[in-house]
């Protein structure tokens, strides 16, 4: 399904396209890019979208973003998910540079920007905390003014990917005596900074994607502070609604489901009543993206015509978690007794996995991705959202 | 994809919601189902006034050249209201057909009188061991002279008894399931030896069982074309069904809602109940995407895209299980008013039911996706 392009933009699509198939690295290329790869391997793509201007589509202009319509930042979107190649860190280019570009003050755009572009910078996200789920605003992170500094004890978690981080951006409260949503602030916070201690959680898929941050006495210059303070909620809400942004995960789901049918075909024997029974699964979540491609699609056309999407982030985000969910459950199923296995981590090259190559990250891609409903807000309050903002209840 | 309606579509739309807003409240409709025929030769001559009885023809055989897309628009407004008249049999069923398979001479005799809104035509390929397979067709039809004889029975005919005219699938060579076998035949539905038995259907319309003993009927295409025929005439016809049903679910949807705003439990209204709020907007979602992809077949239907049998067959599937959804939770929502015959509500789950039946159910098009996807 392709949207109706102009022939400079289907002229875009072809230069995205050939630009990926010849610079998208080969080391990059492992069986599961989302956690086998050390965080320099993982900058390589960032660095060569940087080079090439493209490394922040969403960003204006003036601050080095490459200026696209609506319609070529879709096009940019679909080419490098359909490619599956790994995304340019989301907390730094997606989530805090533009919080940055449109509440910071002149010298935090000089000093930031630049460095989150070149990926030298890599940024993490202060919002969870073990009393602070999906009921963000009650954080209880403190930050205490004392002259040019503030002093912040508290304890983050959840954090994703803070072992590899050079900076954190916080939400703290700030005035403990206001209404939960009032008392915040929006606090940059060097990770090497004394009293910043990082604790990794391991997941059920055995990897280590998250972690505990710990804040001891933290000392932060006041120049670090987003806007004004107490008024971090609003850029809170801000930078959620980016994140949510492109969660319908078209083209991922699209390779995943492809991938599905070649190994039911190479698992299960076309006499045996199962596979009837997983190609009908397949073809109700097949048909569930369908539908959800032609939903993106008509919400593209309709912000290219200036028609606001309203809440769709959303709809999205409840719809392609739910998909890609299916899918790996259905892989997991797929690989019958090979779904016993684990890989170990870390990896190392001599570990016996048994089963044909395509089992072998099926049962942690299948533990990871629960995590989809839970995270960027959980399904749940995406549907409280447009219970309150479509339907009005 | 965009689907960016032109002023003409545009039009269209508005004076179809204008007309039934005006002529075809449930009231109105209530009375029409109530009525000796079942349905309203007055309202018909209006669509036909209107020019909704020629929109998708071509202007080649006298219609206005809008193709499947003014067939959604259509059938998604009578959706809304239920209309009962038989739009997708006459005009896009049979209408279609005469346009494909039709000798010049069949198309100016057939056409003009089912644009002017003079005639009712119906298909009748359905039998009791057919099931949903348009190759499975045992009525049976013999050459006598230029005209061929038909005996046999066909099945659940929706709008026969309306009909002066039906279009008949029958054998003229092979067993039972040969493709190659089957030829479609125009008939008089009210020749002699043409024996009909009517009946109600779940949602308020009519149809009949049809036994026919040495009816002569007019070859329509070539022998042994007729499956081709009714499988392409038959995605066409799953863009029209599709759309109705999202219209169907677009009214469960804004009534439910409106309830739920107002019927009130325990001292508060039910749609404060988060359990409430999240199934309805399960019920949301499920409307958004059958809307994006009934616009998405209608768009292959018109542009005449290689496998769009599969993705009708597709769309079948998905919107029907989304209808059910919508339509059970509806019902749900409402309590012991949506059990009512007072309600609307229970006429859209009704209307559902009976688009998710014919020309076959979600569960089957769902194998057919799968199947063609195998083949592929």
């Amino acid at each position: 399904m392709e949207l109706a392009l102009s022939p400079e933009d289907a002229a875009f699509r072809d230069e995205v396209r050939a630009f990926i198939a010849e610079n998208y690295p080969k080391e990059m290329r492992v069986p599961n890019p989302e956690t086998d790869l050390t965080k320099e391997q993982s900058l390589l793509w960032h660095r060569i979208l940087y080079k090439k201007g493209w490394i922040a589509p969403l960003w204006p202009k003036e601050y080095g973003g490459p200026g696209w319509s609506i319609t070529r930042r879709f096009i940019f979107e679909q080419e490098t998910s359909r490619a599956g190649t790994l995304p340019p860190l989301a907390f730094s280019v997606t989530m805090v540079g533009p919080v940055i570009y449109t509440f910071g003050n002149d010298a935090q755009k000089q000093k930031f920007l630049p460095r989150i572009l070149s990926g030298e910078d890599w940024w993490c996200q202060g919002y969870s905390e073990p009393g602070s789920g999906s009921d963000l605003a009650t954080v209880r992170t403190k930050a205490v003014r004392d002259g040019d500094h503030y002093i912040v004890n508290g304890h983050k978690t959840w954090t994703t990917l803070a072992q590899h981080a050079d900076w954190i951006f916080c939400l703290v409260r700030t005035d403990p005596s206001a209404k939960p949503q009032s008392g915040i602030s929006f606090l940059l916070i060097d990770m090497k900074s004394p009293g910043v201690t990082v604790r990794p959680i391991i997941t059920i898929d055995g990897s280590h994607e998250v972690n505990d941050v710990f804040l001891e006495d933290v000392l932060v210059p006041v120049e670090n502070l987003i806007g004004e303070e107490n008024k971090g909620w609003t850029y809170a809400k801000f930078l959620l609604g980016n994140e949510r942004t492109s969660m319908a995960g078209i083209g991922r789901s699209t390779r995943y489901l492809d991938r599905l049918k070649k190994i039911v075909k190479a698992e299960i024997a076309p006499d045996d009543p199962a596979h009837l029974e997983f190609s009908k699964e397949i073809g109700r979540i097949e048909l569930d993206v369908l539908a959800l491609e032609a939903t993106e699609l008509r919400v593209i056309a309709q912000m290219a015509r200036g028609i606001d999407p309203g809440p769709a982030a959303s709809l999205f985000k409840i719809r392609g978690t739910e998909i890609f969910q299916g899918i790996t459950e259905l892989t997991h199923r797929a690989i019958g007794n090979y779904g016993l296995a684990l890989r170990e981590q870390p990896l190392s090259a001599n570990q016996f996995m048994p089963g044909p190559d395509y089992s072998h990250t099926a049962s942690e891609k299948y533990l990871n991705s629960r995590k989809l409903s839970i995270y960027g807000g959980s399904n749940e309050i995406q549907r409280n959202i447009i219970a309150k903002a479509v339907l009005g209840l | 994809m965009d689907i960016q309606f032109t002023e003409e579509q545009e039009l269209l739309r508005s004076s179809v919601q204008r007309m039934l807003r005006d002529q075809y409240s449930f009231e109105a409709r209530r009375k029409i189902v109530a009525s000796e025929e079942g349905w309203s030769r007055k309202q018909w001559e209006t669509f036909a006034e209107l020019g909704l009885l020629a929109a998708p023809l071509s202007e080649a055989s006298g219609g206005l050249g809008g193709g499947p897309l003014s067939t959604m628009i259509i059938a998604q407004e009578f959706g809304r209201h239920l209309v009962v008249e038989p739009f997708v049999e006459t005009v896009v069923l049979v209408g279609g057909l005469i346009e494909q398979a039709g000798t010049e001479e069949q198309k100016q005799t057939f056409i003009p009188d089912i644009i002017a809104g003079q005639k009712i035509w119906a298909l009748a390929w359905t039998e009791k061991d057919s099931r949903f397979e348009l190759a499975n067709v045992a009525t049976a039809a013999r050459r006598d002279g230029d005209d061929y004889i038909l005996s046999g029975q066909k099945t659940a005919v929706v709008a026969a008894p309306w009909a002066d005219y039906l279009i008949v699938s029958a054998r003229t060579k092979g067993s039972r399931d040969d493709r190659g076998g089957v030829s479609l035949f125009v008939v008089d539905a009210r020749a002699a030896n043409l024996d009909l038995r009517s009946f109600k259907t779940i949602d308020g319309r009519r149809a009949a069982e049809i036994t026919f003993r040495d009816v002569r009927g007019e070859l329509l295409g070539g022998e042994g074309e007729g499956v081709a025929r009714l499988e392409a005439c038959r995605d066409r016809a799953i863009g029209a069904l599709c759309a109705e049903a999202v219209g169907a679910m677009a009214e469960l949807n804004s009534a439910t809602l409106e309830f739920s705003k107002t019927r009130k439990q325990f001292g508060v209204t039910i749609g404060s109940f988060q359990v409430l709020q999240h199934r309805m907007v399960d019920m949301f979602i499920a409307h958004q995407e059958a809307l994006s992809l009934m616009q998405h077949l209608s768009l292959g239907l018109g542009a005449g895209e290689s496998g769009i049998s599969r993705l009708a067959s597709g769309a079948k599937s998905k919107i029907g299980y989304a209808g059910r959804f919508i339509a059970d939770q509806a019902v749900q929502l409402h309590g012991g008013m949506g059990m009512t015959d007072e309600l609307n509500v229970g006429h859209y789950f009704k209307r559902i039911s009976s688009i998710n039946i014919q020309f076959g159910d979600p569960a089957h098009h769902l194998l057919r996706y799968v199947q063609l996807d195998a083949a592929a």
